[in-house]
């Protein structure tokens, strides 16, 4: 009988251990982003040439139902380092202090402020963007959709390089590489309640 | 005076002697350069240079074809008939070679072509780090083997002008006695 006791204890025990293990996750972010299907691609023109990469990682903390969109809270972190331009002269150039400085500023962040939802599956993040130490305020416009468990997030934001000192300096001749960056953001995330 | 090329024929000429010349050039100096708004300036123009140096080789490879060149002193022996025969083959070739190894590396190496900034030209490879590294010694390797023909091409020319004295250069000079063709 005490044997059994102790191992009803046990059992008890271990299940509040594994509950407190799990329950911060439950309370920061219920929502996961999949990298492995999301994108975060950059273009720019060059000379009138479009000129574009991706970026290899990023990591987002998401809690968002699309049905209380005032409690959403959106943190977004991109490395810049893992900018992939496909032309490794560029690559280091980009890591240059006059450029992304990303040894110096490695992380680009968006914070949410507020999302409006806008109907049709369609939601508006506005949030801080910080590059490079500056902070920017942006609207980012994105198109969900859902299919078997999974939400496709689909948007595109254009910032201009020089409000981020992006490109200072000798390159601040907007002639040459034009000032307006689209940003086009595809994302896969997990555990988002039905539209 | 032995029989002229025609003037449209005289004009791809000198048009493409000029821009290839000068391709060629700014090509050896934009790779020295280290990165900067100059060098970015001069990749370009380089590329609408060469785009437009292929589409005069396009328009003078079908001229040549409609209007075949004047024939080459009967005098001159039969091995130098056929080198310069096979050296203005080649050169065609290169013609063509030149500017799209230098098309496809740029492609590939995630630079589309604009040309003159404003026609975006369609890439026929796709992006791909590998592909550009593989294409880049071939657009320089061609680019080598047209300025060696070209070489070669004058040191004929001098030596037709010093040794033989057959005044071979003249068909290729534009007519200054202004008595047409």
């Amino acid at each position: 009988m005490n044997l059994v006791q102790l191992s009803i204890r046990k059992v008890v025990s271990l299940a509040g251990v594994m509950m407190l293990c799990t329950l911060p996750q439950l309370v920061s972010a219920q929502q996961r982003v999949v990298p492995a299907q999301s994108e975060i691609a950059f273009v720019s023109k060059q000379f009138g040439v479009p000129v574009g990469g991706k970026f290899k990682k990023f990591d987002a903390e998401v809690t968002f139902d699309p049905k209380k969109v005032e409690a959403a809270k959106v943190n977004f972190n991109v490395d810049l380092l893992s900018a992939d331009i496909g032309n490794s002269e560029t690559e280091t150039e980009l890591k240059k202090p006059g450029w992304f400085n990303s040894l110096k500023t490695p992380q680009a962040n968006f914070t949410s402020t507020a999302v409006k939802a806008v109907g049709g599956g369609k939601f508006e993040f506005s949030g801080k963007l910080s590059i490079k130490g500056i902070s920017q305020t942006v609207v980012v416009p994105m198109t969900l959709t859902q299919s078997a468990g999974v939400t496709r997030a689909v948007g595109s934001f254009t910032l201009k390089r020089l409000d981020f000192k992006i490109g200072d300096g000798e390159w601040n001749d907007v002639s040459l590489v034009a000032n307006e960056v689209v940003v086009n953001i595809k994302l896969a995330l997990t555990g988002i309640a039905p539209l | 005076m032995s029989p002229r090329y025609d003037r449209v024929a005289i004009l791809f000429h000198w048009l493409m002697a000029v821009m290839i010349t000068a391709s060629f050039a700014v090509g050896l100096y934009m790779v020295s350069l280290t990165m900067s708004p100059t060098r970015i300036k001069l990749y370009n123009w380089h590329k609408w240079a060469g785009v437009t140096i292929l589409t005069l080789a396009a328009l003078r490879l079908l001229w040549r074809l409609r209007h075949a060149p004047p024939p080459l002193p009967p005098t001159m022996p039969q091995w130098q008939t056929s080198a310069a025969n096979a050296a203005h083959l080649l050169l065609y070739m290169l013609f063509f070679a030149v500017p799209l190894t230098g098309w496809a590396y740029s492609s590939a190496a995630g630079f589309p072509i604009v040309w003159f900034g404003w026609i975006p030209l369609p890439d026929f490879v796709p992006k791909d780090r590998e592909l550009a590294e593989f294409l880049k010694p071939f657009h320089w390797m061609a680019a080598y083997a047209l300025a060696s023909l070209v070489a070669l091409h004058i040191l004929a020319v001098i030596k037709h002008l010093v040794m033989e004295d057959d005044n071979l250069m003249s068909r290729m000079l534009p007519n200054m006695t202004g008595d047409g063709k």
